[in-house]
């Protein structure tokens, strides 16, 4: 995938003098001693981050580890003290004012925690904000407000003001503003925290649905990493100002690599973080049978089970341990299988596959194509979705930049 | 005798009093020009609140009156307005009113037009707060009626030199509530606007001012309820109106003629003080309504519902 947005080496202290706290935390001292030392607070330490395009780029962390400053350097609310951030290759450190509101009309918008609507403007006018300092026609921008406020649900309130709006309403007013100046990086600070849990996974929800079709780059801001695993397609995790372990909500389960990680991804439903592919098992072709290719667990277990295939690989029976002894004593294939099978593919997430298997019996993974790939059985799904990995046997240390 | 004997009144040995009269003799000499400049537009537009209050029919302004306090503020007031208006001409002294409610008509315009600007640029700019403060501060302590001696000494006596006191007493508390009201604008709208690239002046007209107008109107109040006591206060330099009738009275030994000056004043300031309030209250289930919208109110008169008000 193409990058978007790099972030390279970039630190931010907040003092009038930052010098010497720069060569501190240079020199490897941490936030908390730079702060003894110089009472320099340290916002970003040495982060560096590849937003690839079309990203639902998810930064976590615990209150004061970062995570706004972050966001905010990268539409320069807060001046970076040094570093780069380069946009599509271009570094908007050193832009000038002009260059910078540019940059700030056109290619970047932002979403703010507790929505920061204008009161005294109706909820049209809110979201054609954008477009209004960029000076587009009031017609215009008056009729792309309007297009974007029914993409969200809310066509029919444009002509009222915030304060009879719910709160999820209004952050989605807040999200048409965002959209309506068609900026392709959208920063999304804390967006749905200030919503109660109902109304916020229905605007995750809401986000997944107009993510499929917009394909924005989304940095999002959260300290919730449920939040983080439901929406990201990679995660970075910070901690006092810096980024200790990046990668996608899968990998961080799998390993969350220290401590800190750790007690975030503890808590987490594995069975949403994990697709089939994860836990399926592998299976070995055996032989065939006619035109039917016949697969069977790999592994050596007691009761053997497999699949038919078709001669292009797709499922077209299950074989349980008596329709392999009757292969064996010479049956036909296309008698002994059951057509009573279920078919998921190989993103699905655990907790879906588990929905799907009503009858109770192992389940074929499939590819994009419909191909065989794998056999996932719910003993497995429940056996990974309770082992915990024990982060001393896979303590790497260094993070996973 | 060990100490010499050593009473106060040795230390005044210094002529303060002659060194200030001195300089403002000198500053009046030299500096006419600039008090003419700033006397002019305050006489002219005076002269003119005065000639339209006087010649308005009295019932034609009772109307006015009445839609004007309805449009701003609610029935209940207009409805008040207008009775206070028929007891203050029942009390005979209507065309003192009328003098006295042009002194603060003309002080309202002539404050709004020094104090906002002037209030806006010390909230985006420090150091001119830095300057302007300590400046508030003293006008704000003085006490009203120091004000007078050195207006009495640059201006002369008068209605006009009255009305430049008090455009000098009103105009501080609009200059403190519109840098107030900018500066409390939450940081989270005014980083709304910076982060959607809006630019300096944007900033001020799309956000601060129109978020900072709720508190602009509560210091609208005080100027209002200032050039109020101001303008009855300035009788003392030989300003007509109101206080005018009340001075009379009590240099006559007239208890009557001063009450009934006292009544109408308090009646006027009861009126100014509800319709302004009712103003700057934050609109909350009532219509929105901005500063423009008032202010073409209060000079057109009564107009269509607020159009920028939801259903
Ligand atoms: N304007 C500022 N001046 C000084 N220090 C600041 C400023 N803004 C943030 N900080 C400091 O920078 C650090 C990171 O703050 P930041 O707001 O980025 O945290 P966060 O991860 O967003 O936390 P939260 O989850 O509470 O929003 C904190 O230690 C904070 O005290
Ligand atoms: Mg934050």
């Amino acid at each position: 995938m193409n990058e978007r947005l790099r972030i390279e080496n970039l630190y931010k202290v907040f003092s009038d003098r930052p010098e010497k706290a720069m060569s501190l935390l240079k020199a490897g001292v941490g936030k908390e001693q730079v702060l003894t030392e110089t009472r320099a607070v340290v916002g970003l330490n040495d982060v560096s981050l590849t937003v690839p395009g079309g990203a639902m780029y998810m930064i976590m962390g615990l209150s004061g580890s970062g995570k706004s400053t972050l966001a905010r350097c990268i539409n320069r609310l807060n001046e970076p003290t040094a570093g780069k951030i380069l946009l599509d290759g271009r570094d908007i450190v050193p832009l000038k004012p002009a260059e910078l509101l540019e940059i700030r009309r056109r290619r970047i918008s932002m979403v703010f925690q507790h929505f920061a609507l204008l009161p005294n403007k109706t909820v049209v006018e809110n979201a054609e904000f954008g477009l209004k300092m960029r000076g587009v026609p009031l017609q215009q921008r008056r009729k792309r407000a309007e297009e974007i406020l029914s993409i969200v649900g809310l066509g029919k309130w444009c002509k009222h003001y915030p304060h009879e709006l719910s709160g999820g309403m209004r952050q989605r007013v807040g999200l048409a503003r965002a959209l309506a100046t068609d900026a392709d990086l959208l920063i999304m600070d804390e967006a749905f925290s200030a919503l109660d849990p109902l109304i916020r996974s229905e605007m995750q929800d809401e986000l997944l649905r107009l993510q499929r079709t917009l394909n924005k780059t989304i940095v999002f801001i959260t300290h919730d990493f449920q939040e983080a695993v439901k929406l990201g397609t990679r995660i970075a995790i910070m901690k006092d100002g810096a980024v200790v372990r990046e990668g996608t909500p899968q990998a961080i389960v799998a390993d969350p690599g220290n401590d800190y990680v750790s007690a975030f991804t503890r808590e987490v439903d594995r069975s949403r973080v994990f697709e089939a592919s994860a836990v399926m098992q592998p299976c070995e072709a055996i032989g065939k049978s006619g035109e039917i290719q016949i697969v069977r667990q790999a592994t050596g277990k007691i009761k053997r089970i497999g699949f038919a295939l078709d001669s292009s690989g797709r499922v077209v029976g299950l074989l349980d341990e008596v329709a392999f002894s009757k292969l064996d004593a010479g049956s036909a294939c296309e008698g002994l299988m059951s057509r009573e099978f279920v078919k998921v593919r190989e993103n699905t997430k655990l907790i879906d596959a588990v929905r799907m298997n009503g009858p109770q019996q192992p389940m074929a993974v499939v590819d994009a194509d419909d191909r065989f790939v794998g056999l996932l059985q719910a003993e497995h799904i429940l056996a990974f979705i309770a082992s915990s990995p024990s982060t001393v046997a896979s303590a790497h240390g260094v993070p996973n930049v | 005798m060990v100490f010499p004997m050593f009473d106060a009144n040795d230390l005044a040995v210094f002529p303060v009093d002659v060194w200030i009269a001195d300089g403002v003799q000198w500053l009046a000499l030299n500096l006419r020009p600039l008090f003419l400049a700033i006397k002019w537009p305050i006489e002219n537009l005076l002269t003119f609140n005065d000639h339209v209050l006087h010649a308005v029919p009295f019932p034609v302004f009772l109307i006015l009156a009445f839609l004007i306090a309805y449009r701003l503020a609610s029935l209940g007031i207009a409805l008040f307005t207008t009775i206070a208006f028929v007891i203050i001409a029942s009390l005979g002294v209507w065309d003192e009113s009328m003098t006295t409610l042009s002194l603060i008509s003309t002080a309202i315009v002539i404050s709004t037009a020094i104090g906002l600007p002037i209030g806006v640029w010390c909230a985006l700019n420090d150091s001119v707060w830095q300057v302007v403060r300590p400046v508030l501060d003293i006008m704000q302590t003085t006490p009203t009626f120091v004000y007078l001696v050195p207006v009495v000494m640059l201006f002369g006596v008068g209605t006009v030199p009255g009305e430049v006191a008090v455009v000098i007493a009103a105009a501080p508390p609009l200059i403190r509530f519109t840098n107030l009201g900018i500066r409390m604008v939450e940081t989270e709208m005014v980083e709304a606007g910076l982060a959607f690239g809006a630019d300096r002046r944007q900033l001020l007209w799309e956000i601060q001012f129109p978020l900072a107008i709720p508190t602009i109107l509560g210091g609208l109040n005080q100027t209002v309820l200032t050039a109020m006591v101001m303008s009855v206060v300035v009788a003392m330099i030989g300003a007509e109106g109101l206080g005018l009738v009340v001075l009379q009275g009590l240099g006559r030994l007239d208890v009557g003629r001063a009450a009934v000056g006292g009544i109408a004043i308090i009646l006027l300031a009861m009126i100014l003080d509800r319709i302004t309030q009712k103003l700057a209250q934050p609109a909350t289930s009532k219509a929105k309504r901005s500063l423009w919208a008032a202010v073409c109110a209060a000079l057109i008169g009564f107009r269509s519902k607020p159009a920028t008000g939801p259903a």
